[in-house]
Formats: C-alpha cells, structure tokens, sequence
C-alpha cells in the first residue's frame, strides 16, 4: 500500500479572491508582514500497489484527469 | 429544430430551460440522463444550469466526466449545438469543449440579480436574431462566474470573435476577464454563458430578451 499527497495550487498569475480574503482576515488578528497568500487543496489517497513508479504514474494521471484543473492549478505528487 | 435537455444529479434549472425550448420551438425537448451514451438525432443539446454534484471539487468538474458528455464530444464534433448555461458552462469548459475556466466571484459573493448584456459577436448560431452591439437585459445567480484564461487563450479568442456575450459597462457582477460572460469555440457550434436568457422570454419573466437567443439556436423567427 502506498500513501500519496497531491497538493493543489492555484498558478502565478491567477486571481485567488479566498486567498486574498484570509489575507486580509489575518491581518485583522494581528499578523503583521504577510504577503501573497494562497488558498490550495491536498487529496490523500491509498494505493494498492508496492511499486511506488506505477502509484506515482498513476497519481499523475489521476491529477491530469480530475483532481487539478490545469488550465488554472498546478499540482505536486508525494508518495509515503 | 429538436432539442435536448441534459439531466444530471444536482441540476436544478433543467424545467426552467424545458420550458424555454418548449415555448419558443413549439417542440418538447428529450431529455437525456448522465449515463446515457446514445444520444438521439437533435439539432441542439442543452446542459442547464444548477449545482450538478454540489459543486465538489470545482463547479461541474464531476459532471464534465459523467458517459453523456463523452457522447456530447463526439456530437460536438460532428457540428451538432451545444449550448451550456452557467453551470452548463462551468461543465463545458471542465470538459475542455470549450477554452479557459470559471473560478469563485472576484466579490467572494453568489450574485443573483439582473445584469445587461452586450452582443459582440451578432455572427453565431446562438446571436443572429440580435443587432450587433444591442445591449439585452439577462438575469445572473452563481457563486463561480469569474472567467479566466491565459493571456494567450485569450487574445485568441478574442482574435477569432469567439467572445459573444460581454457584461456591459458597469455591469460585471464576478470580474470575468474582459467582461467575459459567453463565449463559443473556435467552430462556433459550442456557447457557454453564465446568465440565464431562458429566464427572460415572455411577458410572465418580466421581458424577454433572452430568446433571440434560443430563436436564432433553434432557428424560429424571433417572436
């Protein structure tokens, strides 16, 4: 069985109204010099496999077909 | 001309554009449900608006991978009208039948008001009943209408008239990029449009801008 994490993100450029949002929520408790924050998602998924080539191909496709958007996200794959 | 309506869990506006089809064509559309593969001989599908599968992950991101809208591709292809409203659109371009995508309100807000629309491109299978430039009343209701593409999607889209809807001046109710709110693909056979027009086509609605849209798809004269 192997773990993986997608990480989710929106890409450069794009505008990001919740990110800006929290931004502004966090300046209003008090945190000072913060800059550029970003709202993403993370998937966990189990593979059913000990080959972590084929998990991670596999991920990769999963990603490309459904979990990011990628006309407007990025993702990263990490296997555990 | 016959119509199509395409049923999905979560699509709540499916009635309204029955209705629409209906009135303005004389014609009751079939309905088609998501797991259908075998789509009759129509001139026109139409993916209405709603909340398919609650809008998890991204809106219509779920419902663009349902079997119809593989069999829907391949009818696109072969030229048959497609049309997709609001969230019809956000599922069209998660299917990649159409360019760019739809994020969350530039306002963080749902909007559901009356917005003006201006005709840009009066040259489509979906605007010819309108004057270029005339400016129609449509109402919106959505919470993801907030058009994007990359720059270099959007010049060619821009560049190939594929823009047919704008919000008016003053008007933009998500902060769609260039006032974005309808656009076709490069053949012009495929309209994603984020306001409702089959909510404005009689006297009941309170106007009926909106169905010059649905005559010039459905090619009747525009009542």
């Amino acid at each position: 069985m192997i773990n993986a994490r997608v990480t989710v993100t929106l890409k450069n450029g794009v505008l990001d109204p919740q990110g800006k949002a929290i931004e502004g929520a966090l300046g209003a408790l008090g945190f000072e010099g913060l800059g550029h924050v970003r709202q993403g998602k993370v998937f966990d998924l189990q593979i059913d496999t000990a080959d972590k080539a084929k998990a991670e191909a596999e991920v990769k496709a999963m990603c490309e077909k459904l979990l990011a958007n990628t006309v407007i996200e990025n993702y990263t794959i990490s296997l555990a | 001309m016959k119509s199509a309506v395409v049923q999905l869990p979560g699509l709540n506006r499916d009635r309204d554009m029955i209705a629409a089809l209906t009135k303005i064509s004389g014609n009751a559309p079939v309905t088609i449900w998501q797991t259908e593969t075998d789509i009759p001989d129509v001139d026109l599908i139409v993916i209405p608006g709603g909340f398919s599968y609650g809008d998890y992950l991204r809106c219509g991101a779920i419902a663009a991978r349902m079997p119809v809208m593989q069999a829907i591709k391949a009818k696109a292809e072969a030229g048959v009208k497609v049309l997709g409203v609001c969230n019809g659109f956000q599922i069209l371009v998660e299917a990649g039948l159409l360019p760019g995508a739809l994020m969350r309100n530039a306002s963080l807000k749902f909007v559901c008001k009356e917005i003006k629309l201006e005709v840009v491109n009066a040259n489509t299978d979906f605007s010819r009943a309108y004057e270029q430039g005339q400016i129609i009343r449509c109402p919106v209701a959505h919470h993801d209408g907030n058009y994007f593409a990359d720059a270099e999607t959007l010049k060619t889209i821009e560049d190939n008239g594929q823009v047919v809807f704008r919000y008016a001046a003053g008007t933009n109710p998500n902060g769609s990029v260039n006032d974005i709110a309808g656009i076709v693909n490069a053949r012009g056979n495929v309209l994603g449009m984020m306001p409702h027009p089959e909510n404005l086509i009689e006297a009941a609605h309170g106007g009926s801008d909106g169905r010059g849209l649905f005559a010039s798809a459905l090619d009747v004269i525009a009542a």
